[in-house]
């Protein structure tokens, strides 16, 4: 199996690994999912449909409003939250839910975009502290 | 980050745990940004929702509430955007007492704090405008972008949480929209159809938050020929912040950090894209949805002011709403009681149309009141609105004020 380093920016929350969910679309916690059932929801997101719950997360950037930096907290609280979000352009709002729900968040991936570095079903393990971020390929 | 005495002692718990818990977050955030030290706010402004605090959230903030009032007390004038609950109509929206229960308990809490609850989204119409070059923590991106942009403040996006901890300090951390460098026009626009109308100006926001694209990008908007209105600037900046996550825009020759376009970029080395009449019918187009019935129409995202809700009196008046469909308008506590002093609330009111105060539509559980209405269709002048609601399960259409009041007359889209 194939394992690369990814180096970004350090960011908040623990040290988790889990099975990436990638799209080169953006993410809100308000706009885009129904968190009562864990999945998106918004019809024109590319991940429409998907699950979400205990991924990790691969997006291009947040947008939307300043809901999620409650959101990421009650849904963490449920057990219906994404345990990583990697952006390659990450905003205010998303880091501070993030440091609210103690939920590993990085963006700006010195190698490229990391919706391309990253495939769904790779296994990721993400050190938001050191910036680091372990890819194994999957298949 | 660099920290005073004063933050380090803060950070330490010696003013108690609700501030040591601001300092850890902000630092935390700070960071994230590579801020280099704190800047002290004058204001700050709060979402606080309880769709979108949940339990968890309001649990959290009743924790705060139960420490010393000494250590819970906000230290700068702090105040609150829509609550999720108009307990007047709240059984009428098919919200639950369950929903509403949870509302009070937030209340409780933020009021224990010495929270202002104003219940707006429209504060810098309403309450106390800011001056330029005042440092922030606003919440709601309307909010933050008409401050930044049309007032010449200084906020970055502050969700809930990161604007309770710069009202429990005083300050937040030093990054984004604080700093000279990040204000500066990265995207040059030239429009060459003049918006007509409110659903137009959210239009336009909405076109230039989808190109702009990322918070990083500050928006140069040239070829407006009239200088727009406060009421103008509101969808067009909340639009803005809505499809793009875009916190500043500047208005060449209107907004005061750009009385010209050298002001903000260098324009040999920014070439301005156009967007012009075309652009504009593909953001109703995406929309629209003409003949179909019309479940709701609403006006709310942002909340209304007083001329908006005088043009909505004026065009229901001698209407009647169709009975199987619903209007609502919605504005801010402070607007609701000069709107029902002045008779324009009983003149929406006698169209059938529900009068709703300290909400916005987005923020009051929308998928559970879609599910006990059977709500589907949605018409409004929001260009925001339209934006987020289908995530919901709305299908929405973006319209004129003049055209969705036709509509909810007629029980379908005109």
């Amino acid at each position: 199996m194939a394992t690369k380093e990814l180096r970004c920016h350090p960011g908040v929350g623990p040290n988790v690994t889990g099975e990436a969910l990638v799209t080169d679309d953006n993410f809100s916690a308000r706009y885009d999912l129904d968190r009562i059932a864990g999945v998106f929801s918004r019809p024109a997101h590319k991940l429409f449909g998907k699950s979400y719950v205990d991924k990790i997360l691969v997006v291009n950037t947040a947008k939307g409003g300043v809901a999620s930096a409650w959101m990421l907290h009650e849904m963490k609280a449920r057990g219906m939250a994404p345990k990583a979000i990697l952006f390659n352009r990450i905003n205010p709002i998303l880091a501070q839910g993030g440091a609210l729900a103690g939920m590993a968040l990085c963006d700006r991936f010195a190698e490229g975009d990391v919706t391309e570095l990253i495939r769904t079903g790779d296994r990721v393990t993400v050190d938001p502290a050191a910036g680091l971020v372990t890819v194994e390929r999957a298949g | 980050m660099k920290l005073t005495e004063h933050e380090e002692a803060m950070l330490a718990g010696e003013e108690g745990e609700p501030r040591r818990w601001a300092m850890d977050h902000m630092i935390q955030v700070g960071r994230f940004f590579d801020a280099e030290d704190f800047v002290p706010v004058v204001q700050a402004h709060m979402m606080a929702d309880t769709e979108s605090l949940g339990e968890a959230g309001v649990g959290f903030v009743e924790g705060l509430a139960a420490h010393p009032e000494a250590e819970r007390r906000v230290r700068i004038p702090m105040i609150t955007d829509p609550r999720g609950i108009d307990f007047d109509h709240y059984r009428t929206l098919g919200q639950t007492d369950a929903m509403a229960a949870l509302e009070r308990r937030a209340i409780a809490a933020f009021e224990a704090l010495g929270i202002l609850m104003t219940d707006t989204c429209i504060n810098y119409q309403t309450i106390m405008p800011p001056v330029r070059g005042e440092h922030l923590a606003y919440g709601d991106t309307g909010v933050v972008i008409y401050s930044n942009s049309v007032l010449g403040a200084r906020s970055n996006f502050e969700g809930g949480p990161s604007a309770l901890a710069a009202g429990l300090t005083g300050r937040t951390p030093r990054y984004g929209l604080h700093l000279d460098e990040n204000r500066r026009a990265t995207k040059r626009f030239r429009v060459t159809h003049q918006p007509g109308g409110l659903a137009d100006w959210g239009a336009l926001g909405a076109i230039l938050g989808k190109r702009a694209g990322s918070y990083w990008e500050v928006p140069a908007i040239e070829g407006i020929a009239a200088v727009p209105g406060s009421d103008d600037l509101k969808h067009m900046g909340a639009a803005m912040a809505s499809f793009g996550s875009v916190p500043l825009f500047h208005l060449i020759g209107v907004t005061p950090e750009a009385p010209n376009i050298a002001a903000v970029c260098d324009p040999a080395a920014l070439e301005a894209e156009e967007i012009g009449a075309a652009d504009f019918e593909a953001v109703y187009g995406e929309y629209g949805a003409r003949g179909e019935k019309v479940d709701v129409v609403v006006f709310s995202a942002p909340q209304l002011s007083l001329v908006e809700l005088r043009d909505l009196a004026e065009m229901l008046d001698g209407k009647r709403i169709h009975p199987a469909t619903t209007l609502l308008a919605v504005t801010s506590p402070a607007v609701a009681a000069d709107a029902r002093r002045l008779g324009l609330a009983a003149r929406i009111e006698a169209s059938g149309a529900l009068f709703l105060q300290g909400m916005c539509f987005y923020q009051s559980y929308a998928r559970e009141m879609a599910e006990a209405n059977g709500w589907t269709r949605l018409l409004t002048n929001s260009a925001k609105l339209v934006n987020i609601i289908g995530g919901y399960g709305y299908k929405p259409t973006l319209a004129s004020m003049a055209d969705c009041v036709a509509s909810a007359v007629a029980g379908e889209i005109v």
